[in-house]
């Protein structure tokens, strides 16, 4: 399991990438530059705020997947509340 | 494990719901009354007031909350959970109340619009502090083996919320006439908050502090920066985000999905009458209500893990077929017509079409004089028995919310220490919750147009990829990497 859990680290890492460029050129951009002012708002919260959360999150994660941070709560005697 | 009385902790179980209850339909009625407030404060004719009524809608509910949570998550954090929580109450209550004393455009001119931004932005901060705060506290009061019974109360809080402020403002129409609802009587719903929460205050004011946070004051275990415990060091914040992206992210979509993107496709998409709407919805999510307490309970039986897990796998695959089978059901193509009648009256024109089985289609169009444009609008009013059947396909999506929702309380809590409880799992439920559930009508609606303008035959089914996906890759992210042991919290 904890082999798993490290190479899905990659694809949680490419899946960040991913969704970084579809949703900056799919939906981001489109609607920053659409002149409406309800797509304005949406635009900004989908560049600034949500992509932001997602890509960052899904990079940090994929990289802790990938480093074994989340190999086994047993096997892993760092997170004392996490003992068994 | 918390040795406490039975009366005890139904006290605490009451008082935390209560007020959490209190906060939500403050939090609903804004929208509930959306299109009142929109007339009196942000005239559509002046493009900085429209610019400002968005950022209401969208502020307050994604992007200010995850601020509510880290600043109430840290006080609670070092100050104690019971003060704090009291803190966002009265804070919600006061800008409510606010809300409903503020004069309007024509009165106060620009001031307006800008003094409801700012109340709003107060709401959407006191809710980002809130929830953490009561399902900590109850949390901390509730002895092992039945805290995911005992958070489940909180957890029906958002619904019951809904529930109430739907039931204030249809009472406070019932009560008044259109034109003096329309004049004054919108702000009755605000002025209401203010009496509830002061119950709520005086309820919580004679509550004591949270037994394990106080063990942990008193033996100097508290942190003295709970923010840079939270999400500066990797020990605690991969746990953050794994909280975020193997739970709360695709429990935020189910549970946009059930409650709130079902109904506006019901409205919007299928074009069936307000009203039929309004009560539909109303019975699936009255029925559906108790399944919190109900998978909250089992989780202390099986675990939260799994039936959090299988409720978010239910969801993926039959997603799709329930909106087809809704979409179907009152599709008019597959029904036989009776009569068709035609009528004029002051430039709009209303063909109204009886079907055999009771269902009225009502197509009004209406031309602008003095530009010749046209604008159509459909709407249905379905029979008893296609109104039977979208309940009960309402329904079966209200239980796969209990099924993510119920559990979550009693999981996030024990995932974190108690020294930085309030403030870690706080952020992830408010970013899972408020960015990746509160932005899925938009998404969704933005994937089913693009479909529907490209042609595409089920361009209906095109925004349910968005709660698909998301939920998609959380069940996969929570099979794999999440321990499903319930842990003790008292460390």
């Amino acid at each position: 399991m904890n082999i798993i859990k490290k190479v899905l680290g990659i694809v949680w890492l490419a899946l960040g990438i991913a969704v970084g460029y579809y949703g900056l050129t799919i939906l981001g951009i489109p609607k920053l530059t659409s002149g409406k002012q309800d797509d304005l708002v949406f635009g900004i919260i989908i560049c600034f705020i949500l992509l932001p959360i997602v890509v960052g999150g899904l990079l940090v994660f994929g990289k802790y997947a990938l480093q074994g941070e989340y190999d086994l709560i047993e096997d892993n005697p760092e997170h004392a509340h996490f003992k068994e | 494990m918390n040795k406490t009385k039975g009366t005890s902790i139904t006290s605490v179980i009451s008082a935390s719901s209560v007020g959490t209850m209190i906060e939500w339909y403050d939090f609903y009625i804004f929208g509930s009354l959306a299109t009142v407030i929109s007339t009196k404060f942000f005239p559509q004719d002046n493009p900085t007031a429209a610019f400002l009524s968005t950022l209401a809608t969208f502020a307050a509910g994604f992007v200010v909350r995850p601020f509510g949570a880290l600043f109430f998550g840290r006080l609670g954090d070092l100050i104690g959970r019971k003060y704090t929580f009291m803190v966002t109450l009265l804070l919600m209550g006061g800008a409510t109340f606010l809300i409903g004393c503020i004069p309007s455009y024509e009165t106060i001119g620009f001031m307006a619009p800008v003094l409801i931004l700012l109340l709003r932005l107060l709401q959407g901060l006191a809710l980002g502090g809130e929830y953490g705060g009561a399902a900590t506290y109850v949390a901390e009061h509730s002895p092992n083996g039945k805290r995911g019974f005992m958070t489940a109360w909180i957890q029906t809080t958002a619904t019951v919320g809904l529930f109430v402020s739907l039931l204030v403002i249809m009472g406070t129409r019932a009560a008044l006439s259109a034109e003096d609802f329309d004049a004054w009587g919108w702000r009755v719903p605000f002025w209401v908050s203010i009496l509830m929460v002061l119950v709520s205050y005086l309820i919580r004011k004679n509550m004591e502090e949270s037994p394990v946070f106080a063990k942990a004051k008193a033996s100097g275990k508290t942190s003295t920066n709970p923010l840079k415990e939270s999400f500066g060091k990797k020990l605690n914040f991969k746990f953050v985000l794994l909280a975020l992206f193997g739970a709360v992210m695709g429990q935020g979509v189910i549970w946009y999905t059930g409650q709130f993107y079902a109904m506006s496709f019901i409205e919007k998409t299928m074009s069936v009458d307000k009203e039929q709407v309004d009560s539909l919805m109303f019975i699936a999510l009255m029925l559906g209500t108790p399944f919190f307490l109900v998978f909250g309970w089992l989780s202390d039986k099986i675990g939260r893990k799994w039936i959090m897990m299988a409720g978010m796998l239910i969801a993926i695959v039959s997603y799709r077929p329930i909106y087809e089978n809704m979409y179907q059901t009152t599709n008019v193509a597959n029904k036989v017509e009776v009569s068709s009648s035609n009528s004029m009256v002051n430039n709009v024109n209303t063909v109204t079409t009886v079907y055999t089985d009771s269902t009225v289609r009502k197509e009004i169009q209406k031309t602008n004089t003095e530009t010749g444009a046209i604008t159509t609008t459909v709407k249905l009013s379905i029979n008893g028995s296609d109104k039977q059947k979208l309940i009960l396909l309402v329904f079966i999506q209200v239980l796969f919310v209990t099924m993510v929702y119920g559990p979550i309380a009693a999981f996030l809590v024990e995932m974190f220490p108690t020294k930085i409880r309030y403030t870690s799992m706080s952020l992830p439920y408010h970013i899972g919750n408020g960015v990746f559930g509160g932005l899925l009508p938009a998404v969704a609606t933005y994937l089913a147009t693009n479909a529907k303008t490209s042609g595409k035959a089920d361009w209906y089914l095109e925004g349910l990829w968005y709660p698909i996906g998301v939920a998609a890759v959380c069940l996969v992210i929570g099979v794999i990497y999440i321990n499903g042991k319930d842990k003790e919290i008292n460390d």
